[in-house]
Order: C-alpha cells, then structure tokens, then sequence
C-alpha cells in the first residue's frame, strides 16, 4: 500500500526534471511536496499508535524508502521525521511530543538532528558542545557539522554535553533549540547529492531548561537507537537507488549500439551486470534482515549489530554497483545530463552518511 | 635499468629541483595545494617557463625542441614536476597532436604548428568521439568533403576537453564511406575560428563544465590542413592513442597524493582520541595502495626501458592505462574516506582563487567527493578500460 501510493505520487510529481527543478529553487526541496507528504499520511510512519502514528515499523520505512531512493526524493523525510522527530518520540515528555508530533505528522514542523562534530568522526558519544545550566535556561555554545535540513528547520535537536570530557558516554543530553534564538550562525550549503544541509555555530544560546528533551546527561543510549533507525532508512533508500541503477543500466546496454550492435549482447558486460544484480539482491536481503530486527524484540546491541550489518554490506553494493553503472553508460554517465550520475551521488552521500562501510564492519565486529 | 640513479642522474635530480622551487610560480603552487581549479593563463604562463628553460616537450625529438633525456631523466622530471604539484603541460598539443605532427606531417606543417605548441602560443583540443561512436571510434560520422582546395566539414564531435579554451582542434573526419570503417578516416587540423563551429558545454557531476560538444557545419578546411594522407588517418590516431596510453600510468602524480595521504591521516581525529592513520583497516588500504603504484611503476620503467632501446610503445601500454587509471580512483575513494561526513558539503565556490568566506571542512575535505566524482572518468577516457582489455586479448594473448 504504502509503496503503491510513493510510486503513484512519484509517477505525477517527481520526474527528473521535476526533481531538477525543485533542486535548483531557493530553499531545495518542494514544500507542495513536503505538504502531500503530510496529506498521504508519510509523516505518519515512524511514529508509534499511541504516539498518535502509523505503527513505526522499521520494516514500513523501509518500504516507504525504497521507493524515495529511485526517485532521488530531497525532501527532508529523514532528519525530520526519522532523526529529530524521532528523538522527541523516544524521549521526550507528554507535553513536548504534543507540542511537536502532531504538527510534525500534519507537516508544518520541520526538525533537524546535530549531532555530529569537527573532529568527532562518526562517534555519537564524541560531544564537544557544552551546555552549562544558568537560573531557567541552558547555554550553549560549540558547532555541529553537517545538520541535514538544518537550513530551513525551525526546530534544532541537539546533542549537547551537560557533564564529563568530550568523549564520556555519560554526561550528553538533547535540547530543542529553536533555530531563529539569538546566537546560532547557520552556514547554509546543499550537499553533493543535492540535499540541504548547514554547518551551525551556537554562540552562547540561551535555550529555556524546559527544552531538554529527556534526562540530563543520559541521552547517548537513544540518540545511537535513533540513528540506528535513519542509517536503516537510508541504507533501505540505497537499496531502491541501486535497483534503479542497475535497471537504468541494463536498459542502456539494450539500446547502446557499438561495434554494429547493442553493448549488452557482449558477454564481458552482461556478467558485470550479473554481479550488479547479485550485489542489489545481497543489499536488499541484509537490509530487510536489519528492518526485522529492528521490529523484534531483540537487545539494543543486537539491533545496533544488524544496522551495521546491513550498512556495511550496502556501502560495498554502493561502491560496486554505482561504478559499474557509470562504467557502463561511459562519458553520459558522468555528466548532469542523465540520472543515472545523480543516482551515483545520491548513493555514494549514503555510503558516508551515519557511518562509513569501514565504520560499521568495525561496529559489527565490536558488538 | 638500474633500481638505483647514477651519480650524474642524481646531479639532474637535483638541477630540476631547482628550477622547480625557483621558477615553478608561488601562486600557481599555492592553488595547487588549495585545490582550487587552474585557468587556462596557470598553464600557459607555467608551459612558458618550462619553454624558456628548454623543458617543455621532454619526449619530442631533438630536431623538433626536445630534451634529449634519457628514459631515466624523463622519469626523474616527471617525479619532481610531481612533488611540488606542477602541472604537466595539457597533452592535447604537446603530447598528442605534437607526435602526430612530427611523425606524418610535411615540413610545412612541422614549421607552421610545431613551434607554437612548443611555445604554447597555441591551445589545441581534441575532436575524436561522437555521440554515437566512443569505445567504438573508427564508426565515426563527421564529414568531410572535397570542394576545390577545401574540405567541407559537417558532424559532431563530443567529450571534447577543455575546447572552450583552444585555438585549434584535432579531429578524425571520415572521407570514404565506401570502404572498410578504419580505411575510410582522416586526420585533419581545424582552426576553432572558422565560421559554423559552435561549442556546446557539457557539465559533468562536480559541477565542472571541463568538456564540450562540438558543433560542424559546412566549415571550410583547406586541403594544407590534411596531415598526411587522405584515409590514412585511424592508422596516426592509433599512434597518438599509444603515445596518450604511455602517460597515462600517473605513477608520479599517485605517489605524491599517497604520501599526501598518509601524513593527512596521521593528523585526522578517530573519534575516539587517536587517529585515522592508526586504524588498522585504513593503514592496510594505504598499503595496498603503494603496492600496487610500486608494481605499476616497475611496469613503466620496463616499458619504457625497451622504447630506449628501440622498440615503439606497443600494446603493452594498455597494461599501464588500465592500472594507472585504477589506481588514481582507489586514491580518489581513500580521500574521500578519510574526509569522512566532511566530504558531503557541495561549497565549489570555496576551491576559487577568490574566495573570501569561511570554509567548511579542513585541508580540502570538501573537494573529495567531487574529485572522485570527476575522475570516474579516467577508467573512461583515452580508450575506456574495456577497450584496453580488449587491445590486450587481441594483440598480446592473440585471442
């Protein structure tokens, strides 16, 4: 179902050249979009039943970002929904997940999460930017990189550190920050595969000590869970993008003629394209594997361990597909002509994004 | 060949070090080293030095401006241009029209085009692939037909580098169609002024509008322009195509971005309080990396021992396309590695000579993904990868 109504939507309002457009307007994604998102009941998906949501099943997200990943969606679905919404969801109290969810699901409340820092690499636990309680308010101070929809996002989730040294398990907590407070230098730029994001500086911010969300100082555990749960996203969202790849390329080969004759008829190509096809199928499976866990009553490690599977193994059918894909096409893939080099940035943005291939093998050993 | 230099090999090493840091230009080294794009007044101005100094065209004949080095000596240069990130001359006059000039062409073309290449007074542009004939050049369709003392030229020639910048273009035009496809091609020079040539931009996925389509119709040649014979002309683009292969390996240029490499990742957080250099996973890559230039390396220097001794780069060369290429991209990919979420902001504006704001990412982390972006096409162009394997099976393996 859910799949059926993105590939619907996608068929009326996401061609290539209605996603160029939408790329090259000021603020980088459509808001018609973003509101038929909201009108489709999209936004409603991460979230729990009582939360007033769809379910929240990782394996409907999957579903849903699948069908985003072949059509190279923009649209701030995972910082907003997945990433900040999810925080709110996870810790935050009866008031706050009144105040935010429901407009969040409506689609008038647009969030970000922050959580990464200079220096910090991919390690959620590495927190530098500090909030230091003073009478009703916190004040913070430090910078976050790469905050995906962090240029238009009223609202900033952020992991700060209310206690210990930069790298303590302990010590980090989440405050909503409202991104117009005095104080917060946002650097706006889109990302190589056409996303929006911001570096943002927080310069003394005063921030009302109503806006922790959660405990202080004991937000590490969830914060991981939730960008468990966006690293499966877009794990799944490389899953939908591959299979669009490897589909774009071998219809290309039948239509490609040198040589007096159509490309893919040479055996050297088709089993390259075998082997994309082996790697789009070994990346869906450790995908849908990674969803299920997610849904199961397993332990936090053993979920943490099957998100890192599963983005592992995708990093290396993104690497392997999307060079082969562009090989295949030769000069026309590399250009801004054609989709299938926007499918390779898209895909390639994924590979580093919440972790690198190298990040979580090393994960999934350790756990 | 010897694994170690002679004593007078060493005193050249050291003569070129020093042009190097005397004349190689501050301004130039330093965008460069900032990653920021050259304009085509960075080469010429640096070709010009090279000019001045009688180093501009190491592999040309004597006769013709050459330098008269040894296989070893070229090597040498090449390594040092490469330590302090001096640009190579841009190939498509000195390293590819040149040979053929110099190989087929009359005296009078030697004398009309050979010194201003040399001098770099003239940029020069390649016109080989068309929209329907890349890996597959010799069924190529731009025309060009006899009218009197002209050829009337009509096509279009794409991936065509950096033509936005030159003076002449270079360009295989079919002249029979009666005959066998590769019987049936010429070589002909064009200059870019002539009327109905038009030059389209293709922008690439960094961004970069580095190549062109290239528009013909009805512009008139003169016949003088005609390098050798008519329908002789895939048989010289096979020796440009084997000359472009030989510089192809970049063995200098890889060992430069891997030290580079190295020492960035001894200075890039882990997140954890030690660094990426430290990590097993990444230390092993790197390894690879230099093991794999190394063995690349030798392979050159085997190849061109045997040119020293007389023998034409032969189909060997493919050998060094196919891993030089290679190789360069698994450099590309561990840049972008290390950079890590860094590599993700899309800031080209900052890698400009004239930017003035405040940069996101350090040491150049920005640039990576774009970088491994654009040389994607490496395993593409000068005869795509696919093409050199199959030059392998058919004239070394005899298959």
């Amino acid at each position: 179902m859910l799949q059926d109504s993105v590939q619907k939507f996608v068929q009326r309002h996401y061609s290539f050249d209605d996603r160029n457009a939408i790329l090259a307007s000021p603020i980088g994604y459509s808001e018609e979009c973003w509101a038929l998102f909201a009108e489709l009941g999209w936004l409603t998906v991460p979230f729990a039943e009582e939360d007033g949501g769809f379910g929240g099943l990782a394996t409907d997200l999957m579903v849903l970002m699948e069908e985003f990943g072949k059509a190279m969606v923009v649209e701030p679905f995972v910082p907003t929904a997945v990433l900040g919404g999810g925080i709110v969801a996870a810790l935050g109290n009866a008031e706050q997940k009144s105040a935010m969810l429901a407009a969040l699901m409506e689609g008038r409340l647009q969030l970000a999460g922050a959580f990464y820092e200079t220096g910090g690499r991919y390690n959620l636990a590495n927190v530098a930017t500090s909030a230091t309680r003073e009478g009703e308010d916190y004040v913070v101070s430090g910078e976050k990189i790469l905050v995906l929809n962090g240029a238009h996002a009223a609202g900033l989730v952020v992991s700060v550190r209310t206690s210990g040294d930069q790298r303590d398990a302990t010590g980090i907590s989440i405050l909503h920050i409202d991104s117009a407070s005095a104080g917060v230098k946002r650097q706006e730029y889109t990302t190589v595969d056409g996303h929006k994001a911001a570096q943002i500086r927080f310069e003394n911010v005063r921030v009302p000590a109503a806006n922790l969300i959660g405990e202080e100082g004991a937000a590490l555990n969830a914060l991981e869970q939730v960008v468990d749960r966006a690293t499966l996203c877009v794990s799944a969202e490389a899953v939908g993008a591959l299979d669009a790849l490897l589909q774009k390329t071998v219809e290309y080969s039948k239509t490609r003629k040198q040589f007096g004759t159509a490309i893919g008829t040479f055996q050297a190509l088709q089993h390259r394209m075998a082997d994309m096809f082996i790697e789009c199928q070994l990346a869906r499976s450790i995908v849908m594997m990674a969803a299920m866990k997610l849904d199961s009553d397993i332990d936090a490690d053993e979920k943490a361990k099957a998100v890192s599977a599963a983005k592992s193994r995708v990093g290396k059918a993104i690497r392997k597909v999307g060079q082969e894909a562009v090989q295949l096409h030769g000069g026309i893939g590399i250009t801004n002509e054609l989709d299938v080099g926007h499918l390779f940035k898209r895909v390639t943005g994924i590979e580093t994004l919440f972790g690198n291939t190298d990040y979580h093998t090393a994960r999934f050993a350790q756990k | 060949m010897n694994a170690e230099f002679t004593p007078q090999e060493l005193q050249f090493q050291e003569d070129v070090r020093q042009f190097l840091e005397a004349e190689f230009p501050k301004d130039i080294r330093a965008k460069v080293d900032n990653r920021i794009r050259l304009e085509k007044d960075d080469y010429v101005r640096w070709q010009k030095l090279l000019y001045q100094k009688g180093w501009a065209a190491p592999n040309w004949p004597e006769e013709h401006g050459g330098t008269g080095w040894s296989a070893v000596q070229k090597y040498i240069f090449a390594e040092e241009m490469a330590r302090v990130g001096a640009p190579e001359p841009v190939a498509f006059g000195m390293k590819m029209v040149a040979p053929v000039i110099y190989t087929y062409g009359n005296e009078e073309q030697k004398k009309r085009f050979l010194p201003d290449i040399l001098a770099s007074n003239v940029w020069w542009c390649q016109g080989y692939s068309e929209p329907n004939s890349g890996s597959d050049l010799a069924s190529l369709k731009t025309s060009a037909v006899r009218d009197g003392d002209h050829y009337v030229v009509n096509g279009t020639k794409t991936w065509n580098t950096l033509g936005q910048y030159a003076d002449w273009i270079f360009c295989l035009v079919r002249t029979d169609n009666s005959v066998k496809k590769q019987e049936g091609i010429s070589f002909l020079l064009i200059d870019m002024k002539t009327p109905g040539i038009k030059v389209n931009p293709i922008y690439l996925i960094d961004g970069t509008p580095e190549v062109n389509e290239v528009y013909f119709e009805d512009v008139r040649v003169p016949v003088e322009n005609l390098i050798g014979e008519e329908n002789q002309g895939w048989t010289y683009a096979k020796v440009l195509l084997t000359h472009e292969r030989t510089n192809i390996a970049g063995v200098p240029r890889s060992k430069v971005r891997l030290e580079k490499l190295r020492s960035l990742a001894a200075n890039t957080a882990d997140g954890n309080g030690g660094n990426v250099g430290d990590d097993p996973i990444f230390q092993k890559k790197i390894a690879e990396a230099e093991i794999q230039v190394l063995a690349l390396e030798y392979t050159e220097l085997r190849a061109l021992a045997a040119v020293s001794v007389g023998k034409a780069p032969g189909p060997e060369s493919s050998i060094l396309k196919v891993v030089g290429t290679e190789v360069a991209q698994f450099i590309d990919e561990l840049y972008m590695e290390l950079a890590g979420l860094q590599s993700l902001p899309f800031v080209p504006d900052q890698f400009s000579a004239d930017f003035a704001g405040v940069e996101i990412g350090e040491n150049g982390a920005a640039a990576t993904a774009l970088n491994y972006f654009n040389n994607r096409k490496a395993s593409i162009y000068g005869g795509s990868n696919e093409i050199q394997k199959n030059i392998i099976c058919k004239a070394v393996l005899g298959l």
